[in-house]
């Protein structure tokens, strides 16, 4: 039995730019009890799909097709497209539920949690006050919140992410809805946050026997979850199959690329060594590039709050040439470190030389010729460019500061070598940030970071905001240019995976301190910190047979906790 | 390469040298208030038509008033002796005579030329102000900042007439020539409006001192005063126009005010409305309308017209209250244009105040396909159509 049968579905919006087709000739159909994952990148439609099934549109949206919702014991079916009004919050919640991406943002600050799950039961029958508190209760301890009963008065701030995302994921299950469209319901999660997450979303189906329209774009989080797959690209499905059937035989050209682009655990541990081997003697023994001793940095607490203590005792070096990879949760510190290295954070304690400066004490007029040495990435290329100035501009801006060039003009034929170097069309020049994709104004925030062939580079997260396959040609870019330009780097991600690639050495963070360093085999093979074990354990990889093996052993980690 | 070979280009090398240089050029429609009519629907459109041509006359009415009124404005006689006192509408004076034996279709005439220098002199010196203050202020930061933002507010918890009145006094005495009182009148009104730009700029600062790309501009190394002018300054003035629009109009209501109560223009130095309107008071009661009437008018249409212009531009500006055409009731015109997010891809340039809202990250300029890629990129392999910019139209396939 089908709980939802979308039916040649289109979606086209009012934009300033005229008409734009969101979504065309989908047809999908959700199988009671099953986990039907929607995956593609961003644009590609798959969140205005899953919200037609609620009618979650804007007014700008027209929608044409059918979306049949049948409630859960098959009584009853609505077509969810022409309902409006009443009709339609009758069937939203009892029929489909939905959990949204960031657990922080969905609850209502100012109204304790059990309020927020009743809401819900009171908007779609009679229950006292006590039955709803009942009923909030018991949602609450099944979705794994300790002590429901007391915490069930509690606001949102007292519960941590994770937390929050239960109780998200509490409120679509209080009214037993045949079906919950879940979008990105682990995106805005750690690593290990995210594995729990998924195996209450594996409860959701398994205990509850709702039906999960997942959207994802993490094909590792498809792998451990979904039992069927749909790829959405450019508003249209290109393939669907059963989980293990698009993993183990694609078939549409897209989904393999898509696939292909996925990075891997332990793929960068061949190239690791042969770098290593290709160092020339004595290349230990150079002075090293950065050089932490019991580094520590502390933001000072305010209103009589006490100071938050972001990087406790660190140390580590990176010599020349050489890459290190950062990686920790958010708040971990990671990157703290990469500012303070580049002179935006103070440092408190400790010992923190950048190129032979100390940082610890630093004046800002002395550091500006080491600046000069220093490049940097920023995470988000849509704001690391100053919206009014064009690409070349911005990429000038380092040989104007530094007195290489005049002006932008002259410096032109520089940011022309640079743009290529990066390979942007030299036109790109005369764009404006906004018209560049997330991947190509990454790649202009590269050549600015090269514009003055800097000995270090710090790239914070510089592929986090960027789809799959983006972002294995950015990776792609920076390992050819740090091999050709040789500069010293620190890499910081959350994604483990992702540092592997690019790392010689990976240093992991956990709550400030550094509980691991060493080379991607010895971190990846061998983890000797309990937090490594965890973080690696609950990585999902995107192959379902080899992921089912991998929460077994993350399933016993836990236990043994 | 660690990577696998199969990945695709996402930032393709199009193969245009310069694909779209009508897209560089800054058109005439990229004016601030032309680009947001062009982009206004509907009501709001009205709205924006509706102010511009109540601006425009009134704009019109200032530059011409010497050929349009048909006497001067502290004219009491022409060839034929004195006009009278209090004189109802006739041939000779379209709108009557006020109770000082002004010609009232003149004095109105000629009252929006006053109008304008105030709000001209009066809205450029609290822009200067106010923005220099504003930005130095929320740049910086520190006791400076604290010490300007108790100052503006406590100017702002004044009745802003009330501190007009006192400046005007400071400043003129009370009363004074045509420049004299439009001077007190604007820096009075200066006074009053500093505090607004100030904070909104102040604002705007301490927002975008935080934006990435400060930051990589304090990474690279530039100086205070770089980043300023050229990374902040530029990007917090974007909300202006709309404070501008609406401050015109209140300059006037104020300059009105203080006419009203006595301390704004002698009849015979320049033409004020607000002055008028305290002249024709008693009037009103003996069933004289023509006195009151036409300058009250003159200053309700004036305001109106900045008020329904700077309101459209603000709903404009907000990609939320903006309205737009409904989608078409017929099958989209080509397929293939499908990459989407709600809220539309930017294709317009920053110009203006709605030019520019922040770009998500999921939206992607739809550059137009170039079939046939080819340039620097290595061959390794691409795998052609799958691609996020929608640009490998028809790239090669290994």
């Amino acid at each position: 039995m089908s709980v939802v049968d979308i039916k040649d579905l289109q979606i086209s919006f009012a934009t300033d730019a005229g008409t734009v087709t969101a979504v065309q000739d989908v047809t999908l159909a959700v199988q009671a009890g099953e986990v039907l994952a929607i995956v593609g990148e961003s644009g590609s439609g798959k969140t205005v799909t899953a919200r037609s099934i609620l009618g979650l549109l804007p007014e700008t949206a027209r929608v044409r097709g059918a979306v049949v919702l049948s409630s859960k014991d098959g009584t009853d079916e609505h077509d969810v497209v022409p309902l409006s009004g009443a009709k339609l919050r009758e069937v939203r919640g009892q029929d489909a539920a939905m959990v949204f991406q960031e657990p922080s943002t969905s609850l209502n600050p100012v109204y304790p949690i059990g309020w927020q799950i009743a809401e819900g039961l009171r908007a779609h029958g009679e229950y006292s006050k006590k039955e709803a508190r009942a009923k909030a209760i018991d949602v609450l301890r099944r979705v794994g919140i300790p002590d429901p009963e007391d915490r069930v008065d509690h606001y949102p701030h007292q519960f941590s992410g994770g937390q929050k995302q239960r109780i998200v994921i509490a409120q679509a299950l209080v009214l037993d809805p045949g079906v919950i469209i879940a979008d990105e319901p682990t995106t805005a999660l750690d690593v290990t946050v995210q594995a729990e997450i998924l195996e209450l979303l594996r409860r959701c189906r398994d205990d509850f026997g709702a039906a999960i329209v997942l959207i994802t774009h993490n094909m590792g989080v498809v792998a451990d979850l979904a039992d069927r797959v749909a790829v959405m690209y450019q508003g249209r499905i290109v393939e669907q199959a059963d989980v293990r059937t698009l993993f183990s035989a694609p078939k549409d050209p897209y989904t393999r690329q898509l696939l292909a682009a996925v990075p891997r655990l332990g793929q960068g541990v061949e190239r690791t060594r042969e770098r290593a081997a290709g160092r020339a003697a004595g290349w230990e023994r150079a002075a090293p590039v950065v050089e932490a001793r019991d580094l520590r940095i502390v933001y000072p607490g305010r209103m009589r709050r006490p100071d938050f203590v972001a990087v406790d005792g660190v140390s580590f070096s990176i010599r020349p040439g050489e890459v290190l990879g950062l990686v920790g949760e958010s708040g971990s510190g990671k990157t703290t470190i990469g500012r303070a290295i580049a002179g935006l954070t103070k440092v408190s304690d400790g010992s923190l030389a950048v190129l032979g400066t100390e940082m610890n004490g630093m004046k800002e007029r002395p550091f500006r010729p080491v600046r000069e040495r220093i490049g940097f990435v920023f995470q988000d290329p849509a704001s690391s460019f100053n919206p009014l100035l064009t690409i070349a501009d911005a990429v000038a801006e380092p040989l104007v500061v530094h007195k290489r060039a005049k002006d932008p003009r002259a410096a032109r034929p520089r940011v022309d070598e640079l743009l290529e170097a990066v390979q942007l069309p030299k036109a790109f020049g005369d764009r404006y940030p906004h018209e560049l994709s997330g991947g190509q104004r990454q790649r202009a925030s590269l050549a600015r970071a090269l514009a003055l062939q800097p000995e270090l580079l710090i790239a914070d997260e510089p592929t986090s905001a960027l789809d799959v396959s983006v972002q294995a040609r950015v990776l792609e870019l920076f390992a050819e240019l740090q091999r050709e330009l040789g500069f010293a780097a620190l890499f910081i991600s959350h994604d483990l995976a992702v540092v592997d690639l690019l790392a010689d050495r990976i240093a992991v963070l956990y709550r400030g301190r550094l509980v691991e360093e060493g080379t991607g085999a010895e971190v990846l093979g061998a983890p000797k910190h309990p937090y490594t074990q965890r973080l690696i354990a609950s990585l999902p990889v995107p192959d379902p047979d080899e992921q089912a093996r991998r929460r077994t052993h993350w399933n016993t980690l836990r236990a043994a906790e | 390469m660690a990577t696998a070979t199969s990945v695709p280009t996402e930032a393709g090398p199009a193969g245009e040298p310069d694909a779209t240089p009508a897209r560089r050029r800054r058109s005439w429609r990229q004016l601030p208030i032309v680009h947001q009519l062009g982009q206004s629907v509907g009501l709001q459109r009205g709205m924006l038509v509706a102010g511009l041509v109540l601006m425009g006359v009134f704009l019109l009415t200032a530059l011409f008033a010497p050929l349009l009124a048909p006497y001067e404005y502290g004219q009491l006689r022409d060839a034929e002796g004195l006009f009278g006192a209090q004189q109802s509408p006739s041939g000779d004076h379209l709108l009557g005579t006020t109770v000082g034996g002004y010609d009232v279709l003149s004095r109105v005439i000629w009252g929006s030329r006053t109008a304008l220098y105030v709000i001209v002199v009066a809205v450029l010196l609290s822009i200067v102000a106010g923005v220099l203050l504003g930005l130095v202020s929320g740049y910086f930061g520190g006791w400076l900042d604290r010490v300007l933002v108790v100052i503006a507010d406590a100017i702002y918890a004044f009745p802003a007439l009330l501190l007009a009145i006192i400046v005007a006094i400071v400043i003129s005495g009370g009363q004074s020539s045509l420049w004299g009182g439009i001077l007190a009148a604007a820096i009075s009104i200066t006074v009053v409006f500093i505090p607004q730009y100030f904070r909104v700029v102040r604002a705007e600062t301490v927002r975008i001192k935080a934006e990435a790309f400060v930051e990589s501009a304090r990474v690279i190394g530039a100086s205070n005063r770089r980043i300023m002018l050229r990374h902040v300054l530029r990007n917090a003035t974007r909300t202006l126009p709309l404070i501008l629009t609406l401050n015109a109009s209140e300059a006037i209501l104020t300059l009105a005010g203080l006419g009203f109560l006595g301390f704004g223009i002698e009849a015979t130095e320049a033409a004020e409305w607000g002055y008028d309107l305290q002249q024709s008071l008693s009037d009103v009661t003996s069933g004289i309308w023509w006195t009151s009437l036409f300058p009250g008018l003159a200053i309700v249409l004036v305001v109106l017209g900045l008020t329904l212009v700077g309101e459209s531009l603000n709903d404009l500006a907000d990609p939320r209250l903006r309205t737009r055409r409904r989608v078409a009731d017929q099958e989209p015109a080509e397929e293939g244009e499908v990459a989407a997010v709600p809220g539309g891809a930017l294709t317009r340039g920053p110009a203006g105040v709605g030019g520019l809202g922040v770009t998500v990250a999921g939206e992607r300029p739809g550059t137009p396909a170039s079939a046939g890629a080819t340039g620097a990129e290595p061959a390794d392999g691409q795998v052609a159509g799958p691609d996020v910019t929608g640009q490998d139209g028809g790239g090669t396939r290994s």
